[in-house]
């Protein structure tokens, strides 16, 4: 019997056996084809990778609209089911101002984010009756977040089957390229949504948290949208501290409260200081603090006030940035942020001390999203 | 967040057949290459063997690429603490996170050192772990 395998093992897979031959063939055909055909399975193998990346962000786009149709349910307790109203909000879109005439782009721009905020909360009221203030804002974020995911799946799809359709190396190469990056955004995103269902504050809310510890215990009014003030004594200077209104999710109008201030002052202030989660480069650590000149405000609108406003009374401008890179600032706050914050304070106290004299008035602005951050 | 799991378990059968078909092509090679070598045939042998090892290194290479990639799907669920200070007498507590929690909040909890109602939540942050900070500075 053993006599007989190895016979027709010999026939079948011996050196000098028809296997054999069908091997060398096989293995010259494959060389032959990836001679002619090995642009086009490469392409192939692109089109694979962006496949399965495709899938994931699906996966995520789908989590995203669940857990954005749970939380309204579940604060907002509506009458009837919002998945449809969820849908169409997933679909949102806002066009740009014409740039063609640069003038007055700042105010036409405004115009439209103010436009798009209040339609964005007027939709949540309709979607979820019982949610409060906070909860508003909150869910809010949450299908911002849910919107992003979904318009990151479409726009890679769009892209994978444009390359499918047209067999083009270099649709799918380009996407291919900067999939890595797009991967890295959209898990942040994902990551986030749970943040915001949650109210947990964000890694961007860094620049509110210092505020918030600077403005304790001391009495705040409410100006500018959603922007709370409080005047506090530091370093024998009198500091206007400003952030936007917590815990809810928030970013107010830092821009318009800045200038509100500096002009209510008639243009005496003789420090302003801006602190706000920047994007930190690979290599520098998370929670890393550098300083430098300039509004470190990421919204254009309110960056172009603060400019305007400083330039007209020669107010000089510095800046706070807390490093940290995208996952983390919309992702919940990480400990090395969390732990920059009095390092922060530190810094701004030399700041005033170095910069200014006795009885002067100071800016502190803490930009950023208050979500999960009192005052 | 746990990513959809029928597509997290998805792996082309296309895919398969050819992981497959490789597999057993190099195997096959392997065998005749030891084979040459038993009849004196070294340079069928060199070839065969070259050849089996080769496509069995890539086979095994393309299957650990496609669990590489069912293991990525899966998103952690992050750990998130919340560090409760009170006023009077500093004590401090970390707790995971609640839901209604945010930083500064007066909570209705007594100090467990002081019974008094002063505890306030102090810091909501997430600890990431010294394996993740060490892959993500890229270099030591």
């Amino acid at each position: 019997m053993m006599l007989i395998i190895q016979q027709v093992a010999q026939g079948l897979l011996g050196s000098d056996s028809v296997l054999s031959w069908i091997l060398q063939i096989v293995f010259l055909g494959i060389f032959v084809v990836f001679m002619f055909y090995g642009q086009r399975i490469q392409m192939y193998i692109m089109i694979r990778e962006v496949e399965g990346s495709l899938f994931k962000l699906r996966a995520m786009r789908d989590e995203g609209r669940k857990i954005a149709i749970a939380a309204i349910n579940e604060i907002g307790k509506p009458q009837v089911d919002p998945t449809a109203q969820v849908d169409r909000f997933l679909d949102y879109f806002a066009l740009t101002p014409v740039d063609l005439d640069p003038a007055g782009i700042i105010w036409r721009l405004e115009h439209l984010l103010d436009v798009a905020d209040k339609r964005f909360k007027d939709d949540i009221k309709l979607m979820a009756p019982q949610a409060d203030e906070t909860q508003t804002n909150n869910l809010e974020m949450t299908l911002e977040v849910a919107l992003v995911l979904n318009e990151i799946y479409k726009v890679i799809r769009h892209l994978y089957l444009l390359g499918k359709k047209t067999l083009s190396l270099y649709i799918i190469m380009q996407v291919q390229m900067i999939l890595p990056l797009i991967m890295k955004e959209a898990e942040a995103h994902s990551s986030a949504l749970k943040a915001f269902q949650l109210g947990q504050p964000i890694g961007d809310g860094a620049g509110a948290l210092v505020a918030a510890k600077l403005m304790r215990n001391y009495e705040k009014t409410k100006v500018e949208k959603d922007i709370v003030v409080a005047k506090v004594p530091i370093e024998g200077r009198t500091a206007y501290i400003l952030k936007a209104e917590g815990p809810g999710a928030n970013v107010g109008k830092p821009g318009e409260a800045l200038k509100q201030i500096i002009e209510q002052n008639e243009g005496k202030i003789s420090l302003a200081i801006v602190i706000d989660a920047a994007g930190k480069l690979e290599g520098e650590k998370t929670g890393e603090v550098a300083e430098g000149l300039g509004v470190a405000i990421g919204g254009e609108v309110d960056k172009y006030k603060v400019e305007e406003t400083a330039l007209k009374y020669k107010v000089p401008v510095n800046a706070i940035a807390i490093k940290e890179d995208i996952g983390d600032a919309i992702s919940p706050m990480r400990k090395e942020i969390f732990d920059a914050v009095d390092g922060v304070i530190e810094r701004i106290k030399r700041l005033i001390r170095e910069r200014t004299r006795e009885g002067d008035f100071v800016i502190i602005a803490g930009i950023g999203n208050s979500i999960g951050i009192g005052q | 967040m746990g990513a959809n799991a029928s597509m997290a378990r998805r792996i082309s059968p296309f895919l398969l057949a050819i992981i497959m078909i490789t597999l057993v092509l190099s195997l096959a090679s392997i065998y005749q290459g030891i084979d040459a070598y038993t009849k004196d045939d070294s340079l069928s042998g060199n070839l065969f063997l070259t050849m089996g090892i080769t496509t069995l290194i890539i086979s095994t290479y393309l299957w650990f690429q496609t669990r590489k990639r069912m293991l990525r799907l899966i998103i952690p669920i992050q750990p998130i603490n919340t560090t409760v200070e009170c006023q009077k007498c500093g004590f401090k507590n970390v707790r995971e996170f609640k839901s209604g929690d945010y930083v500064f909040k007066q909570t209705e909890d007594q100090c467990p050192k002081c019974n008094e109602k002063t505890m306030t939540i102090g810091s909501i942050f997430r600890e990431v772990k010294e394996k993740e900070k060490a892959r993500e500075a890229g270099y030591s």
